[in-house]
């Protein structure tokens, strides 16, 4: 099992230095030279020549590349150009809006994805299941950003219930943080519920159809221990790995929901970075989250093993 | 009397209703695009200052936006670009994609680097990757098709791919190879025709996603210039205005559920019919 983490964890890497790769070269082909766009307009051309030595950019792109290369291994990601720090700081400081936007969301998600795919499943063709796969096709077909100004002009203009937008006032309080991602979390929560919603319902049937369902039936056991036990217990894999692949969409999602909410998360910083091109935050930000994707997919795969004793490496 | 395969088909995939419902929905939407001139009561750049977010009324059904431009006309006129990027993207990404599958899926030495790149790709999320693309590139609405293009062509590898393995293997391929056909008509003829209804039924999604992730790329302001009307750029546009004039948001919004809902709802019955072995599961 462990050389078969390990090996997993190597095709992980490939996949992170082919990103970093593809990031880099496009990144390239951007119009615009980097050290002039950091000095602006009123910059002396011998200014930009000397901030050109400075980084490197007078140099031929592949040994620009594996310079780079060689920082990004180390950790360090860069300069950002408008923010006077960091891109791992920056993102760093950025980070907790999003982590709990998405952690908020995928419990949203997964509260409503999995009891209506379990209740679709076991009244299967009848009236309610149609209503629920209905629903989520509904779902997944609603924009988020749509949906969060909706939910602003009904929930926080008219009604009062949240605040329309930000992350509460500089210094308040963590619950204070918290209720004002309340609103955007449901937008996002009900956005992805949809995949969680079809998955369940699949596995539930797959694993409902089982022999030893029918066993269980015919022990006369009660059909809510057979649903939940028996059947959920069983179809528990492949929900966990949706749940998860959603939790990596969400990051994209996410990036949308922040800015409706003015939430100053890492969506927000990315979005603000390609509108002001600034190529390092954005290259790092794409590293960060792709990193991020990754690991929730390893994560996912190391958890099979103790969900379910059947998947050995 | 014989009944024609195209008929046949059509009957099948209309016996659920819901399917028959969407595509109708579907074919109005196009027809309202493709004919929005003769269609459209209003110009949808025809601003009247003085008639400035007016709610819906007998003469401007939808209401009117911050310029006085009919908010009917423009969802109109906006479903053209929608949609049209929206199949630009789908063509271009079914072109690639199965370009791709096929290779890496007949040739054995092309399968893991062309998989290893789809790996990378679909490790960032779809608008952050397009977000960046666009940047890169910038915004246009060609720009907007080609990195959507490119985000979306990595799923129809993968399903290409997979499928062009199974069929590789069965036996008319294997006779065919026997019987001397050339590489290039196995994989063109033999493998492209079976292989085509999962590529038809991902279409469908991708058209959907497509036309949500313009939208979305508008929104944020990486995406068409403001100055076409897509149903994108009117919901950006009209965000400032939604607390009084909901209708400016609410209607293009509309219009983008019911186009992705319909083509989600298609390739749904599409799947159940090509597929029988999914029926159960989805």
């Amino acid at each position: 099992m462990f050389a078969a983490i390990v090996r997993k964890f190597a095709g992980m890497l490939v996949v992170m230095y082919i990103v970093a790769t593809m990031v880099f070269f496009l990144t390239r082909l951007a119009p615009g030279d980097p050290a002039s766009l950091m000095l602006g307009d009123q910059a002396s051309l011998t200014d930009i020549e000397e901030l050109r030595r400075t980084y490197g950019l007078d140099q031929p792109v592949i040994v620009q590349y594996i310079l780079w290369l060689k920082e990004v291994v180390r950790g360090n990601l860069g300069q950002s150009i408008f923010l006077q720090r960091s891109v791992l700081q920056a993102i760093a400081e950025r980070a907790e809006p999003t982590f709990f936007l998405a952690l908020f969301s995928i419990l949203i998600a997964a509260a409503i994805g999995i009891p209506a795919g379990i209740i679709s499943a076991v009244w299967r063709g009848q009236r309610i299941d149609q209503v629920v796969s209905a629903g989520a096709m509904l779902a997944a077909s609603i924009p988020s950003f749509w949906l969060g100004l909706l939910f602003i002009q009904f929930f926080s203009v008219r009604m009062g219930w949240f605040p329309v937008a930000g992350y509460g006032p500089p210094g308040g309080s963590f619950a204070e943080r918290l209720y004002h991602l309340m609103l955007p979390a449901s937008v996002l929560g009900i956005v992805n519920s949809a995949l969680i919603t079809r998955f369940t319902r699949g596995s539930m049937l797959d694993v409902l159809s089982e022999d030893y369902v029918r066993t269980a039936r015919a022990k006369g056991l009660s059909e809510a221990r057979i649903v939940l036990r028996h059947g959920l217990g069983n179809a528990l894999v492949p929900i966990i790995t949706v749940v998860g692949l959603t939790a990596a969409l969400l990051v994209g999602g996410a990036i949308v929901t922040e800015t409706v909410f003015g939430l100053p998360g890492i969506g927000n910083l990315v979005v603000s970075a390609v509108l002001r091109r600034d190529y390092p935050v954005i290259q790092g930000a794409l590293i960060v989250i792709a990193g991020i994707y990754v690991l929730i997919n390893l994560s996912i795969d190391v958890l099979y093993t103790f969900v379910d004793p059947r998947v050995k490496y | 009397m014989q009944r024609s395969p195209t008929r046949l088909f059509l009957e099948r995939l209309f016996r659920r209703r819901l399917v028959l419902i969407a595509a109708l929905i579907l074919l109005v939407v196009v027809v309202l695009a493709v004919f929005a001139p003769l269609i459209a009561p209003y110009s949808p750049t025809g601003m009247r200052v003085t008639q400035r977010l007016r709610p819906p009324s007998f003469t401007n059904w939808f209401g009117t936006d911050e310029f006085g431009r009919d908010v009917l006309s423009r969802v109109i006129y906006g479903g053209r670009a929608s949609l049209g990027i929206g199949l630009a993207v789908v063509v271009a990404s079914m072109v690639a994609g199965t370009a791709l599958g096929l290779f890496a899926g007949y040739f054995r030495v092309l399968d893991a680097p062309v998989m290893r790149l789809v790996d990378a790709m679909m490790s960032l999320p779809d608008i952050l990757l397009a977000i960046f693309l666009v940047a890169v590139l910038g915004g246009s609405a060609g720009n907007v098709v080609l990195a959507l293009a490119v985000v979306y062509t990595p799923r129809v590898t993968r399903v290409v791919r997979s499928s062009t393995l199974v069929v590789r293997e069965l036996p008319f391929v294997e006779a065919a190879r026997t019987l001397g056909v050339s590489t290039w008509r196995i994989m063109t003829v033999h493998i492209l025709l079976n292989v085509a209804s999962p590529v038809l039924v991902q279409a469908t999604f991708i058209f959907a996603y497509a036309v949500l992730a313009e939208a979305g790329l508008s929104f944020l302001g990486v995406g068409v210039p403001p100055e076409i009307p897509t149903w994108g750029t009117m919901i950006a546009a009209g965000q400032n205005y939604a607390d009084r004039s909901m209708w400016v948001v609410l209607f293009p919004g509309l219009a983008i559920v019911l186009a992705a809902l319909s083509l989600q709802v298609l390739g749904d019955g599409l799947r159940d019919m090509l597929d029988p072995k999914l029926r159960k599961s989805l």
